[in-house]
């Protein structure tokens, strides 16, 4: 592959032979399995560091990133798709419902460069990418101040999708005769709303949310590359421009537990939210 | 039993409409009558049940009263007070002895709450009995309704539709009010459970000494648990009065009509001719001019399609122009 075609063919031999190129695949494959069970990945073909250090290293970043854009597009959708719902029709339904609609659909590179070229440009409020500033104090306002542009990209994007799940939920819950028993029983409003509307209608938003983080991590890819961030999505771009093999499997194997680990809390917090919901 | 007392529940000329809104800015076109200019009264005591078919609005003048819904126009005033335009929040010490029972035992409570939080909520919300009290109360709420303490920690999809609305029945009369409105308690069950649930209905109003708004579509229902009746059709009272007079003769062609069509359990009155109504019921949106009726009144005259029959103070009081004799 990435050899000099002069190299003698005995050579290649020995090499192959010493890297076990030669055995079956399911040996390789065994083989694999048992260097991964020691944390082992293999080295970059590029940097020849070991590959779990190099993903090690930008695991952190992304999970920041992605973690922050998922809490602040839900502390959007919320609170604004529940009182979307409550106030079913009005003005303020209407705008949210537009305003949910543009953040759906638009480009998340569109709006990243827009924000880059307005914000950080214009005007000079934030640093156009990176996650802290080079030689500089590297603080915590320095990284927030860094994290800002990106985690508003993706988070406005999940707050346009989610505001929509979560109105749809409160509004089929708000039309259940359940909720006038709790108005007759002469509690507060937002007592009925959070205790007796707001969690019959989680489940549904449970499901949209925990499909979200996958997607979330693939969408980090991009922003990560518009905005210099330090993340896995950055790493793959490389990686796969650089045709670095150990470092792709290494990403995949990260994606595969990704998506695993998120269905298992899934399922977990459907339990924690539905008290008829019991794993046995 | 009616007193010269002044009565516990006083309903002049209500009206509860619901907007019909059409177009992209959501004007409102015009109103779905569902109640329309209804006066009543109900005296402390007494069970007053309200017929009518389906749709005539007997559920939204229920939940009007509760102010579940917001009456249009009207005044509703309760143990003197009137709260026609309290906000919810001020209702909140009305709740205590103003309740209501739903018809739908299914829907009608909140299938993640165990049946011990659900009748605990109103004593938690009202902060009327200390915390200590609360699972005492609720035990004996279960009791008074005839289910085993041991069930208290359940899911309401654990309970049968009987059990259900025994649970929703406690948890009106966690403060033992004075008027429950109860809107078609019966009338999702099976007939075998109608009868145990009209029983306890009976006795709880004998043992709380409460005052029932019986609302209903089955003559039967009505028949067994009220002291007075009133007939609704399309958003009015056309007829009310002491149950017995009332069911003996009829003034109004509806009621009779109404009651011929309750099926009978003798046999041997199956071969009794019968007026067949004809037509359907006309939309709330667009009642007809004139008394309501006219369109399938079987003995419609000419005054009836302009003019409108007004209920007269009578303790049997009839909205027709030829009341039957």
């Amino acid at each position: 592959m990435f050899i000099d075609p002069n190299t003698p063919v005995e050579m290649l031999e020995m090499r192959k032979e010493l890297l076990g190129l030669n055995d079956p695949v399911i040996l390789q494959y065994f083989k694999w399995l048992l260097n991964l069970l020691q944390g082992q990945l293999g080295y970059s073909f590029s940097s020849y560091a070991p590959v779990t250090t190099i993903i090690g290293e930008r695991l952190g970043p992304t999970l920041l990133l992605a973690s922050a854009s998922l809490i602040f597009g839900l502390l959007i959708a919320i609170p604004v798709g529940i009182l979307s719902a409550v106030k079913q029709n009005t003005k303020f339904d209407y705008i949210m419902t537009g305003l949910s609609f543009i953040g759906t659909s638009i480009p998340q590179f569109f709006l990243g460069l827009g924000l880059i070229y307005i914000c950080a440009v214009q005007f000079k409020l934030f640093p156009t990418g990176g996650m802290m500033t080079l030689g500089g104090p590297g603080d915590f306002w320095d990284r927030l101040r860094h994290m800002v542009l990106p985690v508003f990209v993706l988070g406005i994007v999940i707050a346009g999708k989610k505001v929509r799940y979560v109105r749809a939920g409160m509004l089929d819950v708000l039309k259940m005769d359940y909720l006038r028993t709790a108005n007759s029983k002469g509690l507060h409003p937002f007592h009925v709303i959070n205790k007796h509307a707001l969690r019959n209608a989680l489940i549904p938003i449970i499901t949209v949310v925990a499909m979200e983080i996958p997607l979330l991590l693939g969408g980090s890819i991009l922003i990560e590359q518009i905005f210099q961030w330090p993340g896995i999505g950055q790493l793959t771009i490389q990686s796969i421009l650089s045709r670095d093999y150990p470092i792709l499997m290494g990403l995949n194997l990260v994606a595969a537990l990704i998506v695993l680990s998120t269905n298992l809390l899934t399922d977990l917090l459907y339990a924690a939210a539905d008290p008829r919901i019991q794993y046995t | 039993m009616m007193t010269a007392s002044s009565p516990l529940l006083q309903i002049e000329q209500l009206k509860t409409y619901y907007p019909i809104k059409k177009g992209v800015f959501s004007r409102t076109v015009g109103h779905v009558k569902a109640v329309d200019d209804v006066s009543l009264c109900i005296y402390e005591g007494e069970t007053l049940g309200l017929v009518g078919e389906s749709g005539c609005g007997k559920s939204s003048f229920g939940r009007s009263i509760v102010r579940l819904e917001d009456p249009y126009e009207g005044r509703i005033w309760f143990d003197n007070e009137d709260i026609t335009s309290r906000k919810q929040k001020e209702l909140k010490r009305v709740r205590t002895r103003l309740q209501i029972i739903f018809q739908d035992p299914y829907a009608s409570l909140n299938p993640r709450q165990r049946v011990a939080d659900i009748l605990a909520e109103p004593y938690i919300a009202h902060k009327l009995v200390p915390r200590s009290e609360v699972q005492v109360r609720v035990n004996r709420l279960l009791d008074m309704v005839g289910l085993p303490k041991a069930y208290k920690n359940r899911y309401p999809h654990e309970f049968s539709g009987g059990q259900r609305q025994r649970i929703g029945i406690a948890r009106a009369i966690a403060f033992e009010p004075k008027l429950i409105v109860c809107d078609e308690p019966v009338s999702a069950l099976d007939v075998s459970i109608q009868a145990q649930i009209l029983n306890l209905l009976a006795d709880l109003q004998q043992e709380l000494n409460l005052t029932y708004l019986f609302i209903a579509h089955g003559i039967g229902a009505v028949k067994y648990i009220s002291t007075r009746v009133a007939v609704m059709y399309l958003g009015k009272i056309v007829e009310i009065g002491d149950k017995d007079e009332l069911f003996r003769s009829p003034k109004h062609p509806y009621t009779q009509i109404l009651l011929q069509a309750y099926p009978k359990p003798d046999p041997t009155l199956r071969g009794d001719k019968r007026i067949v109504i004809q037509g359907d019921v006309p939309s709330p949106a667009h009642p007809p001019a004139g008394c309501r009726f006219h369109t399938r009144c079987p003995y419609v005259q000419a005054v009836c399609r302009s003019e409108e029959p007004a209920l007269g103070p009578d303790a049997h009081a009839v909205a027709c122009h030829y009341p039957l004799a």
